[in-house]
């Protein structure tokens, strides 16, 4: 294992010393390459398929959303941070209206809580289907993804229902909630738990017990949970490598600490563990929703919250555990209409950190496993 | 002219193939059908990896082009053909054209000695197996040229895994294959390599060689089966286009005709493998239990066949009527089909290509019947339907499994393979040779160890 602080930077300018000693060969990956999930671009230094060394090229998708931030007003802003992970879109939303709602000291009634909860753990398993489905794909197992697609369809018809949009919601608004749940959500979401248990035992089926699954996994792109703090990994990631740290636990918002569930973790740190972990997270949010559907209370969905938002003077920072990881939002108001200043956590940027640590002395096929198993979203790494 | 009707006809009433007998008119008929229905079986293949993947996906695939698809291949033909020729700049030129055509030629080759018949085969080589092996191991000069040609990195790394993956497998696949030629000297005393020796020796013995001193030869199969998918690159060890990894493989700088040859290359070296399989351990043109035969039956005109050497029994009777039979079911399948289609307007073309269709088929199958027709198809009847169960076994490995990992292919073929190949040679050689030597030794041997556990 590489320790992370020592590690040399790649020399990728430097050409090979003499033609007779060319068995090093520079490889460009991506920005279009079908396995780097977008526009990731990778760099690899090779000797002969073993990986020596890699450096990620990022930014294709970078868009300006921290600037944009800058010049809009604080409910302007909202939907534009659904653009950045834009597979679990609920969550940066989530993220988002708690930070603005901490800076202006108001909290969002009980019944748009428990909506709250459930939407994103909804998006919690939506984003680990579409992970699971392109995870498999790149190892080379195509028909996981068509069972997770089909099974993700459906939360995606509950949000479509919920507020109109499927994939970048914008669900939430600051103070609360703007639509009440439709008629018949209560239903809807407990008929999706019974029907997503199975599926995720189907899975399983597939994969868990796979000896080529066992094969291509175990073992690959280990990260020691030392590592993963000192490169400040969060998620999944950090949990299978056997720290438990989950922030719906360690520093509760919304009201996760009404529910019971678990925090699943692994010991060895591996693209395997990291499989399970996340498998598990799929039945915890599933026991969470299904809590939070029976206990949602009646009242309003909306706290007082004035139509022109100026926040005091200050800076906050709040971070929720998003699916791929830790999400941070840090806003900075002088006490005008837009915010100063708004930085974003994005888990994917941190996580993509410690791809070059994770793929040292590996094999190319490797490399693909480890990008997968991060579970990065490019637009949420470049914003 | 009476000469040259002479010299056609006296083929027909021949028991040889047409190379055996050394009739090239023959020889040029057989070479142009086992070509055309091989393209044939390549297209149809192509249709129905892409159904049968698609309904273990839970999607539909291909629905537009024709009823349920059917003529997607031929859209995909004709695109492919229409589609720009690009040889890259940098790429070695004339290699780059040479390498599609030398795939093609060794995919295409072997089949000069398959036998889909006791009469029904190019010709019969007493050396057969081997040019088999040998010609279709040929392909991987094509892929590393191409590899190298292309003058890119993703081509040059696909190439040079595929050729190392085909190279070691090749061993493995060898060791099943002379345990299986063993088996062949048993009853006669003379081995054989012969494609159709192959066969008949599994006639005389009356028992497939899968089956043979088991589970000896099962596990000689099996072994066949792992390598043979590996051997022509498809998943699990479909590395060399690996597509996460590698984008196409050696074929990635390739575009439309030339990308489609290795296409057909890829398909027929399927076919021409899994023909190994079938004629070495399940019995090839034989139909399933060739020993049994049941009572002796007569129908007038219909039963027993025109040559007095073939058996009389029921059975032989019931599976003769397979091959009707199952063409009439695949009609049948059409038939329901059409009653299934959307009742619209826009549908009726295609309501009606696929009434069509199976009427086609409908009357292939009552064709079949026909005594003369019925005796002279069941050989191959049997070996396409072997044939095509190893195909299905391809696409299900397909939808099924994740890809293999290099390092780890490599381990499986040298480390798993070869070893218990080796062994499985010693023990097929000790059984064949020395029955007393496997009781006495062996056995006790296995059961000790087995104790032990």
């Amino acid at each position: 294992m590489t320790d992370p602080n020592t590690l040399s930077p790649l020399d990728l300018e430097t050409p090979d010393k003499t033609f007779l000693d060319a068995n090093e060969l520079v490889i460009n990956m991506g920005p279009q390459h079908p396995a780097t999930h977008g526009v990731l671009r990778v760099i690899l230094r090779l000797d002969g398929e073993k990986v020596l060394g890699l450096e990620c090229v990022i930014g294709y998708l970078h868009r300006g959303v921290e600037k944009i931030g800058e010049n809009r007003t604080y409910t302007m802003f909202n939907p534009y941070v659904d653009r950045m992970d834009y597979v679990a879109a609920v969550s940066n939303g989530l993220g988002y209206c708690e930070t603005v709602e901490k800076l202006l000291n108001v909290e969002a009634p009980p019944r748009a809580q428990y909506i709250r909860v459930i939407l994103t753990e909804l998006n919690r398993m939506a984003s680990h289907q579409l992970w699971l489905g392109t995870h498999a794909l790149d190892i080379g197992a195509i028909t996981p993804l068509f069972y997770t697609f089909r099974d993700r369809e459906e939360i995606l018809k509950i949000f479509e229902k919920y507020c109109g949009a499927r994939l970048t919601t914008h669900a939430f608004r600051i103070g609360g909630l703007q639509y009440e749940a439709y008629d018949g959500f209560e239903k809807e979401v407990k008929n999706f738990v019974n029907f997503v248990k199975p599926k995720i035992d189907e899975y399983e089926e597939l994969l868990t017990t796979n000896r080529i699954w066992l094969e291509r996994t175990k073992g690959v792109g280990v990260i020691s949970g030392k590592d993963c703090i000192a490169l400040g990994v969060t998620g999944p990631v950090l949990r299978a490598s056997g720290v438990k740290w989950d922030i719906r636990k360690a520093l509760p918002y919304a009201n996760y600490k009404e529910f019971d569930f678990e925090i699943p973790v692994g010991q060895n740190g591996d693209t395997y563990d990291r499989y399970i972990v996340r498998m598990a997270e799929f039945r915890q949010s599933l026991r969470i929703i299904e809590q939070a559907v029976e206990r949602i209370p009646a009242g309003p969905i909306m706290a007082k919250v004035p139509k022109v938002m100026k926040p005091p003077v200050g800076e906050v920072y709040h971070s929720i555990e998003a699916p791929k990881g830790e999400l941070g939002y840090f806003i900075v108001s002088d006490g005008s209409t837009q915010p100063y200043r708004v930085r974003v956590r994005p888990p994917s940027f941190v996580n993509l950190q410690a791809l070059d640590v994770m793929c040292r002395g590996q094999l190319v096929a490797d490399v693909i496993a480890v990008i997968g198993t991060l579970d990065i979203v490019l637009g949420e790494v470049d914003r | 002219m009476n000469e040259l009707m002479d010299y056609i006809q006296k083929y027909l009433s021949s028991d040889q193939t047409p190379g055996g007998a050394g009739n090239i008119f023959w020889a040029t008929v057989y070479i142009l059908l086992v070509f055309g229905g091989l393209s044939v079986a390549v297209i149809a293949m192509n249709w129905l990896e892409r159904k049968i993947l698609a309904h273990m996906q839970v999607r539909l695939g291909p629905m537009r082009v024709g009823p349920h698809g059917l003529l997607q291949p031929i859209a995909d033909a004709i695109k492919l053909l229409l589609k720009e020729d690009i040889i890259p700049a940098e790429a070695d030129k004339v290699i780059f054209w040479i390498a599609p055509f030398i795939v093609v030629l060794a995919a295409f080759t072997v089949f000069v000695v398959v036998p889909f018949g006791p009469t029904h085969a190019i010709t019969d080589m007493n050396i057969g197996i081997l040019f088999m092996l040998g010609v279709s191991s040929l392909s991987v000069l094509g892929i590393v040229t191409a590899g190298w040609a292309s003058n890119s990195h993703y081509p040059l790394i696909g190439a040079l895994r595929s050729s190392a993956q085909m190279v070691s497998y090749e061993v493995a696949m060898g060791l099943a294959v002379v345990s299986a030629i063993m088996m062949t000297s048993l009853e006669t005393g003379t081995g054989t390599l012969s494609m159709i020796g192959i066969v008949r020796a599994q006639e005389a013995q009356g028992i497939w060689f899968v089956f043979k001193f088991f589970p000896l030869g099962l596990i000689a199969f099996g072994m066949f089966a792992i390598a043979m998918v590996a051997e022509t690159n498809r998943a699990p060890f479909d590395l060399p286009e690996a597509e996460s990894e590698l984008t196409a493989g050696f074929h990635t700088e390739y575009s439309g005709f030339r990308w489609s040859l290795f296409f057909l290359a890829e398909y027929s070296a399927m076919i021409a493998v899994s023909s190994i399989a079938v004629t070495l351990w399940l019995g090839g043109w034989l139909r399933p239990f060739p020993s049994v035969h049941g009572p002796s039956i007569a129908i007038p005109h219909i039963w027993p066949p025109a040559d007095p050497s073939a058996p009389t029994g029921a059975l032989d009777f019931v599976f003769a009527l397979c091959p009707g039979i199952s063409f009439l079911l695949l009609g049948a399948m059409c038939f329901y089909n059409v009653q299934r289609m959307p009742k619209h307007p826009l549908f009726r073309v295609q309501t009606m290509g696929l009434a069509g269709f199976g009427a086609v088929l409908a009357l292939i199958g009552l064709i079949m019947f026909v005594p003369a027709v019925r005796d002279r198809v069941e050989d191959i009847f049997w070996f396409s339907a072997k044939v095509a169960g190893f195909m299905y076994l391809y696409i299900w490995y397909r939808g099924t499994f994740p890809r293999y990992r290099f390092d780890q292919l490599m381990k499986v073929g040298w480390k798993v393979l070869l070893p218990t190949g080796l062994a499985l040679l010693i023990c097929t050689a000790v059984w064949a040779m020395h029955v007393e030597v496997w009781y006495a030794v062996v056995v006790p041997l296995w059961q000790w160890l087995v104790s032990l556990l």
